[in-house]
């Protein structure tokens, strides 16, 4: 097991390094002059600045060498300049990191909580109407396109009943709470300002219940397949048989069984809410790094384009890593191939 | 607690049915089947895998699946259990009726400690019980059944017991409420040999120091000798005779035990090959017509074709057989 | 408790299949058939802006007066043959370096493999925006960025089946009767290998679908005026409180994604059969 944990932290940086050089050699894919890439068409003009530009990535050097100075220049966590906000893009997506993280973890929480009471009513309920609707209701969230749903969601719970905020991370009339993690929640309670975390909290359960859900089908999905399973072991039989009442049964006996395998895919889930992330921030102007990425798109602003790119993969590579370990530590008879 | 002397058995079933599927293609595993176990009895159910008898046991205390349609009667202590609320089945479940199962090995719950396992059916059925009570408690039942260094094995996980052991911690964890009625489906089937002996000591013992009423599962007739009071024998899904176990081996009377008797494996005998009852059981929905037994009876004749056999004999000894009697003389 | 009838067959595997397929035809229809079933062109404008759903317009006009049902039924044209192709080609290159991968093995499996790793790493749509981008908008460029994300989903499959093939009996017959490497490979392996990539390639369809969408949602597909429905949804955010103009599109991208999950559950319940 300790090998196994090892031989993957050990290839953690190889992999780091492959996500970078390929995110480079998206830098060399755009037509034309590399300088697009770096430098804005309204700069383009001015020799000063590309004269700074090319010294600073080696234009006018081979690949190989500007290749070296790339990766040297992310090391020291340059990622060059973003054209639109004109600021360090490191410095835009650290600034922007929490919000995304905020927004992904309480859709986490919210699919995986849908996705786990579906998985064991529909496992429970099998071939009965609560199974087909949990599947539906499943199946459902995973087709429907999340940047359509949350326009949905925004004009019927927003516009017509006004039930839930519009777009943004909280209202714009309260005061800032110092950032500390940079979780408007958490930061709103350890300023305990409790107006501000129920204005946060009420502005996030929108766009983490359209993100959950579009991950709740994944989870469902695997819960119910795994309960089945449980559900039919013999030890199922025997607390039964010592007269436990069927709540205790489900939960205590059967969902505790298939706890591993859930978390892992909740693990896993966390690439499909990074993607979901991009389009739910822009319908709800969510200031996070999605919606950086796409006005980035849209803008051609490549050092931002690919400086996301390169720490989506990273976080990306991170949990992914978590997820296997916690798997290895959690079931400590699984084969590893 | 002596029940006998108000004349109200202990365990009585009366034409206990089981069937599953919707009403058109409905599929009967168990079709009327009648046995009472007394106070203190040890009853055995003998019968090949599927012939309904573990079945019929499980839908007795409700434990059937949710395909299964049970009628019938099953009185315990004369308090009727089919159709009672699953609220008051559970109660008596693990309390005064407990169960146990075939395989050790999956019928104790993976992640869950021993101890947690005990002292769950402990306190199931008390909730004045404190967790150290509770522990106490598991521990002294461990050493009831001989598990040795039990405080150090209630922290430990199934995983880490051998086979007996773990079907020790089942009937440890069966007896820990001090039931009235034990019900063991095939106890010792996926265990080796010689544990095999050492697991039907420790029910042996606990049956007599406990009092219990004992109703033992098996499809191996060599088992219930020298443990059983009484036997049935269960052939697709009823019961074709029932005699004590002495009666049954001196005078078996329906050619399906003489069957069962003849292939116990003989540990004296020198025999090259164990006999067994040629031919399959019927699949459930595809009953012969008459007798079920007949496709692989030696001695069947045309009345078993077309006429289902009615119990013949007494109280004591009864077979549902044409040939009871002529079976019994031709012996 | 082994002999227990199951309960009675998949009953309900078959409707969500027919629904699927339904669907899936209906969508198929209009890509072929779309002029004929509307009696509208989907760059005119036909009526007044912004109109709410009607007789004359089902799904009313969006904000250049166009008629949205027939831009959505127009949509299809270009969501369905992008997301075949998508796939096809994913298909294709994937399915070839991971049997390559698989069959080689050594230093050519490990090249492929840690391209694999690599590609896989990303987040699929930000990887997909970045190439997009990269490459400039276009409905061409996107589908190039989506193979480009796709097609180590195939070759992971398909190695991992050539490995398991390559271990089986008849196999190792035909190499101990001394068939070439190649022969091997395409008569004796591949064609074992592909029932369990061909599932995985019709669920990916709604997928891909999805992912073209959201590329042009973002403005990195199809560009405006194309009735793309990603693009559709897009104009239809900008017309907020005209709520239909982005409901077709979006009803379309459901439905046709939810049809294509139907039809992989059921393939997918069919070959394994555990998840009953």
């Amino acid at each position: 097991m300790t090998r196994y944990i090892l031989r993957r932290l050990f290839a953690m940086p190889f992999l780091v390094l492959g996500i970078v050089t390929l995110a480079f050699l998206l830098t060399t894919l755009t037509k034309g002059d590399p300088l697009t890439a770096i430098v804005s068409e309204r700069q383009m003009n001015d020799p000063t600045v590309i004269a700074a530009a090319k010294a600073r990535w080696g234009l006018d050097r081979s690949l190989p060498e500007r290749y070296v100075i790339y990766v040297g220049n992310l090391v020291t966590g340059d990622m060059g300049t973003s054209f639109i906000t004109r600021r360090a893009v490191a410095q835009d997506i650290l600034f922007r990191l929490p919000a995304t993280m905020e927004l992904v973890i309480a859709a986490m929480i919210i699919g995986s909580t849908i996705g786990i009471a579906l998985g064991v009513l529909a496992a429970y309920f099998r071939n009965t109407a609560t199974d087909h609707f949990a599947r539906l209701f499943a199946l459902f969230g995973s087709s429907v396109p999340v940047f359509w749903l949350g326009l949905a969601l925004l004009f019927v719970f927003s516009v017509k009943f006004g039930i839930l905020p519009g777009p943004g991370r909280m209202d714009a009339r309260l005061p800032l709470p110092d950032e500390i993690t940079g979780f408007l929640t958490i930061d709103a309670l350890l300023a305990g300002d409790l107006r501000v975390f129920i204005d946060a909290l009420w502005h996030l359960i929108l766009p983490a219940f359209v993100l959950g859900w579009s991950v709740a089908g994944t989870i469902s999905r695997l819960v119910r397949a795994n309960m089945l399973e449980v559900l039919g072991r013999e030890f199922i039989l025997t607390a039964r048989a010592k007269g436990a009442g069927e709540m205790r049964v489900v939960l205590r006996h059967a969902l505790r069984n298939t706890l591993v395998p859930t978390l892992t895919v909740i693990g896993y889930s966390f690439a499909y809410l990074l993607t979901g992330a991009i389009l739910t921030e822009t319908i709800f102007s969510w200031p996070g790094m999605g919606s950086y990425a796409v006005s980035a798109a849209r803008g051609l602003d490549f050092p931002a384009i690919i400086g996301v790119t390169i720490v989506g993969g990273v976080v990306f590579l991170i949990t992914n890593l978590i997820t296997d370990i916690a798997y290895v530590i959690a079931n400590p008879r699984v084969k590893l191939g | 607690m002596n029940h006998t002397e108000t004349g109200v058995p202990l365990f009585e079933v009366k034409d206990l049915r089981v069937s599953f599927g919707r009403s058109e293609t409905q599929l009967e595993a168990v079709r009327g089947i009648s046995l009472t176990v007394n106070n203190g009895e040890v009853l055995g159910i003998v019968g090949e895998s599927g012939s309904g008898k573990s079945i019929g046991m499980l839908a007795a205390l409700g434990l059937q699946p949710e395909t299964a349609t049970v009628s019938g009667s099953v009185r315990f202590k004369g308090k009727e259990l089919v159709g009672l609320s699953r609220r008051e089945l559970r109660k008596l479940r693990g309390s005064r009726v407990a169960m146990i199962f075939q395989d050790p090995l999956s019928s104790l719950n993976p992640v869950m400690t021993i101890g947690a396992q005990i002292t769950e059916a402990l306190q199931l059925h008390n909730d004045q019980l404190s967790n150290k009570a509770a522990l106490e408690r598991a521990e002294e039942l461990l050493k009831l059944v001989a598990i040795p260094q039990p405080d150090r094995r209630l922290s430990q996980y199934p995983h880490e017991f051998s086979g007996g052991m773990r079907q020790r911690v089942m009937i440890a964890m069966a007896v820990a409420n001090d039931p009235d009625l034990l019900i063991a489906d095939e106890p010792t089937t996926a265990l080796d040999v010689t544990v095999q002996a050492q697991i039907m000591e420790v029910l042996a013992d606990l049956q007599e120091r406990l009092n219990l009423g004992l109703i033992l599962i098996t499809h191996d007739l060599g088992v219930l000798a020298g443990h059983a009071d009484r036997v049935a024998v269960v052939y697709a899904g009823q019961i074709v005779e029932q005699a004590s176990i002495d009666d049954l081996f001196a005078a078996p009377s329906h050619p399906y035990t003489r069957g069962l008797i003849a292939s116990i494996p003989d540990m004296t005998a020198d025999r090259e090959r164990l006999f067994s009852i040629e031919g399959m059981p019927p699949a459930l929905g595809r009953l012969p017509v008459g007798c079920a037994f007949h496709p692989r009876c030696p001695m069947c004749q045309e009345v078993c074709r077309t006429t289902a056999p009615l119990f013949r004999g007494n109280q004591k000894h009864e077979a549902a057989c044409h040939f009871a009697e002529l079976a019994e003389g031709g012996r | 408790m082994a002999l227990l009838p199951r309960p009675k067959g998949p009953r309900w595997l078959s409707l969500p299949l027919g629904i699927g397929l339904m669907v899936v035809v209906f969508w198929l229809l209009a890509t072929l058939l779309a002029p004929q079933m509307t009696s509208y062109d989907p760059m005119d404008m036909v009526a007044r802006r912004l109109q709410p759903p009607s007789w004359q317009h089902f799904l009313g006009t969006d904000a250049l007066g166009r008629d949205v049902f027939t831009r959505t039924l127009y949509g299809a044209r270009h969501s369905l043959p992008i997301a075949v192709i998508v796939v096809c080609l994913s298909l294709t290159v994937g399915a070839f370096l991971g049997a390559i991968s698989g069959f080689l093995g050594g230093v050519a499996d490990n090249a492929i493999m840690r391209l694999v790793d690599i590609t896989l790493s990303f987040p699929p749509m930000l990887l997909a925006m970045a190439v997009a981008a990269g490459l400039g908008p276009g409905l061409g460029n996107a589908a190039i960025a989506m193979v480009i994300v796709w097609w180590p989903v195939y070759a992971r499959l398909m190695r991992a089946q050539v490995l398991e093939v390559r271990e089986r009996e008849h196999v190792e017959a035909a190499v101990a009767a001394g068939a070439s490497r190649p022969r091997i490979l395409l008569k004796h392996i591949l064609p074992l290998c592909w029932t369990p990539v061909l599932i995985s390639a019709t669920m990916d369809l709604g997928q891909v679908i999805l992912l073209a969408a959201s590329l042009s949602f973002i403005g990195l597909g199809a560009t405006p005026p194309t009735p793309e429905w990603g693009s559709m949804i897009s104009e239809g955010a900008a017309q907020f409180y005209s709520w239909w103009v982005a409901f077709g599109p979006g009803a379309a991208i459901l439905t046709i994604v939810l049809g294509f999950n139907f039809i992989g559950d059921a393939l997918h319940d069919h070959f394994d059969p555990r998840s009953k």
